[in-house]
């Protein structure tokens, strides 16, 4: 990435500062968008009801009014918590989901660091959220927190394999790990000699995709993959305790991480923020790849929350060995036949 | 250590699950579930089963909890996930009911048995109308038996609509929810039209119905005959055949028939372990026996059994529904006897007895001869029955309700044994308790 930003030379600590605050600016507009076209709106329409519909035009403002709300609640400890950690396990849950922002690219130039090992750093600090669960659920003295944090680390850690698995078919048909050489990767590649619009990796990685959107259902713990905040079992697990703002910031992030992983999913399968006919270079990307990115990203989240208020729960064995027996050997095959084809074409 | 040994807290009538070693052998035997399954002496010796106390914990689920259908509290003992021992404490939505009842004349009696199993509040009204009747000696004209049947296969539909819902929602399909309540909603609109009322209607009464069925009634059935199948034919592709839904319900919970017969268990429950017992057909009651219909029954007594045979019996209602469209006599809603029922509002102004009957019957009521009687129905949870002790007056002496959900609750213990929690809420489900029914 070059210093020029949109044609503006900016020092290093103004583009910090710059990155720093989209970051931070993006988890809670991302959840709030997320939370609203798809658990307010979309949920409802599907369920035949209208949603929220008085505050603001469509209910738009319901979130809003939500999170104001949730400010103004009382910050309960309970009596026998552990205090440090029960009030940092949110916080770095949220670091987790704002540092995932950080690799997520949206156009030629715009990406907070464009690390060659992009993709296999952002799977990593995704995992960080587990430890804020497992705080969560340890520091908040009440078993349902304590079943739901167990059920939330044993579920991250079977899902991180075959997330990465998923992802390796992709890396070695790219070439790179770079997230932006991948989405240049699939913007110069041809299906049967026609470039029309690129290789989106879809298609040469369906299996991939369909096992890394498994994963990050799960690694999202939406249903069928709940089971860590399963409220008709365990009353929201880990959650059970919060209030108030520490309430709000998991919301926050379950939300934003879906955002952010959408994006990771776009980028990885769907062409990223490449238009079709524009060089991969041009500055116009810089402006429409946002947008495209956006949409690409409301796309792969309509499938997240699809599934999410369609299927009932799995239960916690059938989960784990679903991981084991199913996902983790139908990626590795996917690897093999990857890696063999990679060689014979 | 026998029971006297042990410290029992005040504070919830001593119905906590205590530690192991600390409760009674029988006691343990019954959280166990141990009917029919195990000897005394082979539940004590499970004493040390998955090692030591400190290894398990004692989870209490409810009375505030999502998926115990109310107030129900279960006590279960963990390890890791599976549940070990299971006890059920009850009693936080008593209200006295049944004590109500000898309050109240015997008109006003449905009022209060309507609210024991709220979610289908008929049935109640129509066993308890049928043991005054019984107790009367009189029956009820042929039309108020048809619209009893209609109402009541109506409110079976209900019942069963609202089991699906609460079924799919402990289960994780939250869509699955408002599709029941949805379809419940269109019953509970008819329901709201005939009787005013949506729930707790106070229709069914000694010596018939209190009102007959509006203009248009027809209609509306069939309407609602119309829009049902498919709907159902919705739950079948969402439910029935979906992968992890059969996964988690198949082989969880598995009752046989000597058990259920045992814990005197009826109604989905027991026909769930292959057992044709349905009262419209063994007992016939009201004009079933010139009805048809199949009595659905299971074969493996499990929860997936459980969801398939509620989902039949909708379909098996809808077809009893129909029949009775076609076969709905002519004549009077309610016994043309002054002494049990109003008389006609118009004949009150022209005949001074007229007025005297109406002005007893709703100030003291109707007295009823001494003796004794049961009635039991078929409700959608099982066999509902009725006994009523009369003394001679205006008022029953005594009045039980044998609630079929109390009954099957005692079945949550052996179910739910080397279960996962995740499963422990299924067969709740499943069980269908209703709460304002246990507790009465």
């Amino acid at each position: 990435m070059t210093d020029l930003v949109l044609g503006l030379e900016l020092a290093y600590w103004q583009q910090t500062s710059i990155k720093v605050l989209v970051a931070a600016v993006m988890v809670p507009t991302s959840a709030l968008i997320l939370g609203y076209v798809f658990l307010m709106k979309i949920m409802s329409f599907m369920q035949s009801r209208l949603g929220p519909m008085e505050s603001g035009p469509f209910g738009l403002l319901q979130l809003v009014g939500d999170g104001v709300k949730f400010i103004q609640k009382e910050d309960i400890f309970p009596e026998k918590a552990d205090k440090w950690v029960f009030a940092m396990a949110p916080i770095v849950v949220l670091v987790s989901t704002m540092l995932l922002f950080v690799f997520v690219p949206v156009g030629p130039d715009l990406v907070g660091e464009p690390v060659d090992a992009g993709i296999f750093i952002a799977l990593a600090v995704s995992s960080i959220s587990v430890i804020g669960i497992l705080m969560a659920g340890w520091s908040s003295a009440n078993k349902y927190s304590l079943i739901g944090a167990l059920r939330a680390t044993g579920q991250l850690i079977a899902y991180e394999l075959p997330l990465v698995l998923a992802v390796v078919g992709v890396v070695i048909q790219a070439g790179t790990l770079n997230l932006q050489g991948i989405v240049a990767a699939q913007a110069s590649g041809e299906m049967f000699g026609w470039g029309g619009i690129g290789n989106p990796y879809v298609f040469t990685q369906f299996v991939g995709f369909v096992v890394f959107m498994i994963a990050i259902q799960a690694e999202l713990t939406q249903t069928p993959f709940d089971m860590p905040v399963a409220e008709s079992e365990i009353v929201g697990g880990y959650q059970v305790e919060y209030t108030g703002f520490r309430f709000l910031s998991f919301f926050l992030a379950e939300f934003a991480t879906a955002f952010a992983f959408a994006g990771i999913a776009s980028v990885l399968f769907l062409g990223g923020w490449w238009v079709p006919g524009f060089d991969i270079d041009s500055n116009a990307l810089n402006f429409l790849g946002p947008i495209v990115m956006f949409a690409k990203i409301m796309l792969v989240s309509f499938l997240i929350f699809w599934v999410r208020f369609t299927y009932p729960r799995f239960r916690e064995d059938q989960l784990q060995s679903f991981a084991w027996k199913v996902l983790i050997p139908i990626s590795l095959a996917n690897i093999v036949v990857t890696g063999v084809l990679k060689v014979v074409f | 250590m026998s029971t006297t040994d042990t410290t029992r807290g005040t504070d919830q009538g001593a119905q906590e699950l205590l530690a192991r070693g600390r409760t009674s052998a029988i006691e343990e035997l019954r959280e166990r579930g141990a009917v029919l399954r195990m000897s005394e002496a082979a539940a004590r010796s499970y004493q040390d089963e998955g090692g030591a106390a400190s290894d398990t914990m004692i989870l209490n689920m409810g009375p505030q909890h999502p998926s115990t259908h109310g107030v129900l509290r279960l006590m279960v003992e963990l390890k890791g996930e599976t549940v070990l021992r299971t006890k059920p404490v009850i009693g936080y939505l008593h209200t006295g009911m049944e004590k109500t009842g000898e309050d109240l004349t015997y008109l006003q009696g449905p009022t209060n048995v309507t609210r024991m199993d709220y979610a289908s509040p008929l049935f109640n009204e129509l066993v308890f109308s049928l043991a005054t009747e019984k107790l009367l000696g009189i029956e009820a004209p042929e039309r108020a038996t048809w619209i009893r049947m209609l109402m009541c296969e109506l409110n079976r539909m209900a019942s069963h609509l609202l089991f699906m819902a609460t079924n799919g929602m402990d289960l994780g399909a939250v869509s699955m929810m408002i599709y029941g309540w949805r379809e419940r909603e269109e019953v509970l609109r008819f329901f709201e039209k005939v009787t005013g009322l949506r729930m707790n209607h106070n229709y069914i009464r000694p010596g018939g119905v209190a009102a007959d069925l509006p203009d248009g009634w027809r209609d509306d059935v069939i309407r609602l005959l119309d829009t049902l199948p498919s709907r159902l034919d919705e739950y079948d592709t969402l439910l029935t055949g979906q992968p992890i839904w059969r996964n988690r319900l198949q082989g969880v919970g598995v009752l046989t028939t000597e058990e259920a017969l045992a814990l005197g268990t009826t109604g989905p429950l027991l026909r769930s372990t292959g057992y044709a017992w349905d009262l419209r057909r063994d007992e016939p009651y009201l004009a079933y026996d010139q009805v048809e219909f199949d009595i659905i029954v299971g074969t493996y007594g499990d929860c997936f059994d459980r969801y398939a045979i509620r989902l039949a019996e909708i379909r098996e209602s809808m077809r009893i529904v129909g029949q009775i469209l076609e076969k709905i006599p002519n004549g009077d809603y309610r016994l043309q006897d002054k002494k049990v029922t109003p008389p006609p509002r118009a004949r009150i102004d022209e005949s001074m007895e007229a007025l005297i009957h109406h002005f007893k019957i709703f100030t003291e009521g109707f007295k009823v001869p001494e003796g004794e009687a049961y009635a039991a129905v078929e409700s959608p949870r099982g066999e509902l029955g009725c006994y009523i002790v009369s003394d001679g007056s205006a008022k029953p002496m005594r009045m039980h309700i044998r609630g079929p959900s109390f009954v099957n609750l005692q079945t949550l213990a052996p179910l739910m044994q080397n279960g996962f929690i995740a499963d422990a809420v299924a067969i709740i489900s499943s069980v269908d308790p209703i709460l304002g029914e246990v507790d009465r």
